[in-house]
C-alpha cells in the first residue's frame, strides 16, 4: 500500500470517524470521546507509519500496536477495518453478543489487534515486552502504544516507563493522548498529570510534543522517533476529546456515552460535510 | 529417600539445565533472584534474564508482551506477590489472551517462616484457580519439580507454578511406577481405608502419616495432586469409591485451594466424607518455618488426627 499523507490521511480519518460513530450508535454503547481524540494518530500509524500487511497479521517481523487505552475500540476497529483486516460491515457487531468485536480491544478474535487491553495501565508493559522481544531476537520491527492522560495515573505505567528506559528500548514509541478529560471531569481536577513532558524526560525517555490532529506533524514526529537511539520515545499528543463533532468536543460527558438517533444524525452530517469538503465535492 | 532439596532450588537448576534445549525460554525476576533461585540462570544466560526491579505488575505485563512474540517467559517472585499483587495483570494480560507465560510463585505457604504473615502466600491456589485458562501446579519434591518445569515448557498456555522455600525429602524418584504427567494425579502409595490427597510439601507429610497410621492398622492411600487445576477428577472419584473417605492436605488456606477443589468435585460427582487439612482461614505469623508449620498444624501428627476424623465420618 502507498503511504498516505496530509489530506489523504484526513479523508481516511473522517471515514474512520463515521464508522466509529456508527458502531457506537448501533451498539448504543461505547467510548466515543477518547476515540475521536486518538483516531488521527491511529490513522497516521496504520496508513503511513507502521510496517504491516493485513494479509499477514501474525508476521513475526511486523510492527505492533498496543491500545493501552483499550476502551477506544471505536477508533481502532474502524482503522483496522479500513486498512483491510476485516470487512466494514463487521463493525455492526461491535459490542454485540452476536459477534466477537468486544468493547475493549481483543487479540484472539479481532483480526489485526496485537494485544488484548482494557484494564487501564497494563498496555504499556506489554508493549515493553514486545519491544524487548525485538531486541532479544535482533528484529527490526517497532512497537507503538497509546495511553490516555487519565490512564497514566495508574502506577504500572511508570513501572513500565522505568523498564523501557533500563533496556534502552529505542524500538518503542508510546503516545499519551492528552485530551485533558476523563470520566469524572478534567484530568487536572481528577488527578493532575502535568508536566508530562518533564515526567517522561525524568524517566529517561525522549519526548516529542505534537498536535495530535496535525497529520504532517504526526508523521514527522513518528519519523523523528525512529532516529532516536538508546532510549524510548513518547509523543505527547495535544488533542481535543470528541474531535470532529462540535457538540462532543471538550465535553467529558461524551467519554462513554452513545449518541441517540438525533445526535447521531447531527454528528454524521458534520463529519460527512467535512469529508465532502476534503474530497472537493 | 534420596536426600533433601527445596523445590525452588530444583527449579533453579531446571532452568539452567533446560535453557539450551528451549531457546525461547526467558526468565524474569523482581529483585528476588537469590531467593527464587533464578540467579543461576541469570549468571549463565544474562541475555535471556531480566530483573524488572520491585515491580511485579509490570514484570507480569512485560512477560505477556514477550509471549505474544513467541517467547516462553517464566516470571518469578514470591507466591504472595505473583498471585496477589499482580493478580489482575495475570488475569487480563496473560490468561484472557491465553498467552504462554508461566507465573512462578516461590516461597508458597507458611514455610516462609520468619518474614511472617505479609510474605506467607496461603491464598495463591485460590487466586490463580479462579482465573479461566489458568493451570495451577505445585510439585512435591525436587525430582517432580524438574519434570514439571519441562512439562510446562512444552505446554502452550498460561500456568501458575508454586515453589517451596524449605528443603524437602525427595520421594518421587524412588516410587515404582511413578510417572509425571500434567493434569494427572500420581498415586504414590495404595491403601484401602482412607485417601490423603496432598500437594507440595504435604505429600511428604502424607507419606509420614501413612506410616504412622499403619501402626494403628489403618491403610492410607496417598495421592500426589501436583496439578490442582485442572483437577484430576477421575483419581478423586476412584479414591472416594474405593476408600470411602478423603482427607486433603495443603500448605494453603483450606478455602479455595486443593481442599476447595476436591470438595467441589466430590459434592457434585460422588458425595463422600471429606476433611480438609491446611491453614484454617487465618493469617500466618513469624517464627522458624518448622515452628510456624507446627503452630498452624501442618504436621504429620495433625494430619493423622484429620485422618481419624475422616474415618469416623465413614458410614
Amino acid at each position: 500500500m502507498e503511504k498516505l499523507y496530509g489530506k489523504q490521511l484526513a479523508i481516511m480519518a473522517s471515514k474512520a470517524r463515521l464508522l466509529g460513530l456508527d458502531a457506537v450508535h448501533t451498539a448504543s454503547s461505547g467510548h466515543i470521546g477518547g476515540s475521536l481524540s486518538i483516531i488521527d494518530a491511529l490513522t497516521t500509524l496504520y496508513f503511513n507509519v507502521m510496517n504491516i500487511d493485513p494479509e499477514k497479521p501474525q508476521d513475526p517481523d511486523r510492527d505492533r500496536f498496543v491500545l493501552s487505552k483499550g476502551h477506544c475500540t471505536p477508533a481502532l476497529y474502524p482503522v483496522l477495518s479500513l486498512r483491510g483486516y476485516f470487512p466494514q460491515e463487521d463493525l455492526k457487531l461491535f459490542r454485540s453478543i452476536k459477534g466477537h468485536y468486544s468493547g475493549h480491544a481483543e487479540m484472539r478474535h479481532v483480526r489485526g489487534v496485537d494485544m488484548s487491553t482494557g484494564s487501564l495501565g497494563q498496555g504499556l508493559s506489554t508493549a515493553v515486552g514486545m519491544a524487548l522481544a525485538g531486541k532479544v531476537g535482533k528484529k527490526d520491527y517497532r512497537v507503538y502504544a497509546a495511553m490516555g492522560d487519565g490512564e497514566i495515573a495508574e502506577g504500572q505505567i511508570w513501572e513500565a516507563a522505568m523498564s523501557a528506559a533500563k533496556y534502552g528500548l529505542d524500538n518503542l514509541c508510546a503516545m499519551v493522548d492528552v485530551n485533558g478529560l476523563q470520566i469524572d471531569g478534567a484530568t487536572k481536577d481528577v488527578m493532575p498529570s502535568e508536566p508530562l513532558d518533564e515526567k517522561f524526560r525524568a524517566f529517561n525517555w525522549n519526548v516529542i510534543v505534537v498536535d495530535g490532529h496535525d497529520y504532517d506533524a504526526l508523521v514527522a514526529a513518528f519519523e523523528e522517533a525512529k532516529t532516536v537511539k538508546g532510549k524510548p520515545t513518547v509523543l505527547i499528543l495535544k488533542t481535543t476529546k470528541g474531535k470532529g463533532v462540535s457538540f462532543m468536543e471538550n465535553n467529558y460527558g461524551w467519554h462513554g456515552k452513545a449518541p441517540n438517533d438525533e445526535q447521531y444524525e447531527q454528528a454524521k452530517t458534520e463529519v460527512e460535510a467535512y469529508l465532502a469538503e476534503l474530497e472537493g465535492k | 529417600m534420596a536426600g533433601k532439596i527445596a523445590t525452588r532450588a530444583a527449579y533453579g537448576e531446571a532452568l539452567v539445565e533446560l535453557a539450551e534445549k528451549y531457546p525461547e525460554l526467558v526468565v524474569f525476576d523482581a529483585d528476588l533472584a537469590n531467593a527464587t533461585m533464578t540467579k543461576g540462570f541469570a549468571a549463565k544466560y544474562p541475555e535471556r534474564f531480566f530483573d524488572m526491579g520491585i515491580a511485579e505488575c509490570n514484570m507480569t505485563g512485560v512477560a505477556a508482551g514477550m509471549a505474544a512474540c513467541g517467547y516462553k517467559p517464566f516470571t518469578n517472585t514470591f507466591a504472595i506477590f505473583a498471585s496477589g499483587r499482580a493478580w489482575e495483570q495475570v488475569r487480563n494480560s496473560i490468561a484472557y489472551p491465553q498467552l504462554n507465560v508461566k507465573v512462578v510463585g516461590s516461597h508458597g505457604g507458611l514455610s516462609v517462616g520468619e518474614d511472617g504473615a505479609t510474605h506467607q502466600g496461603n491464598e495463591d491456589f485460590a487466586l490463580m484457580r479462579a482465573i479461566p485458562n489458568m493451570k495451577v501446579v505445585c510439585p512435591c519434591d525436587g525430582h517432580e519439580m524438574k519434570l514439571a518445569v519441562e512439562a510446562l515448557l512444552n505446554y502452550e498456555g498460561p500456568a501458575y507454578l508454586r515453589l517451596g522455600r524449605a528443603a524437602v525429602e525427595t520421594v518421587t524418584d524412588e516410587i515404582e511406577g511413578y510417572q509425571f504427567e500434567l493434569d494427572k494425579a500420581a498415586t504414590l502409595a495404595d491403601g484401602k481405608d482412607v485417601t490423603v490427597i496432598a500437594t507440595g510439601m504435604c505429600v511428604q507429610l502424607a507419606l509420614k502419616a501413612r506410616a504412622m497410621m499403619e501402626t494403628e492398622g489403618i491403610s492410607v492411600r496417598v495421592i500426589d495432586m501436583h496439578t490442582i487445576k485442572p483437577l484430576d477428577g477421575e483419581a478423586v472419584k476412584k479414591a472416594a469409591l474405593e476408600t470411602g473417605c478423603i482427607v486433603t492436605s495443603e500448605e494453603h488456606n483450606i478455602i479455595g485451594g486443593l481442599g476447595g477443589a476436591v470438595a467441589e468435585y466430590l459434592s457434585e460427582n460422588c458425595p463422600t466424607p471429606l476433611v480438609r487439612h491446611g491453614v484454617n482461614d487465618e493469617f500466618g505469623r513469624s517464627g522458624t518455618a518448622a515452628a510456624v508449620l507446627e503452630h498452624y498444624g501442618i504436621t504429620a501428627e495433625v494430619l493423622c488426627e484429620k485422618i481419624r476424623e475422616a474415618l469416623t465420618k465413614k458410614k
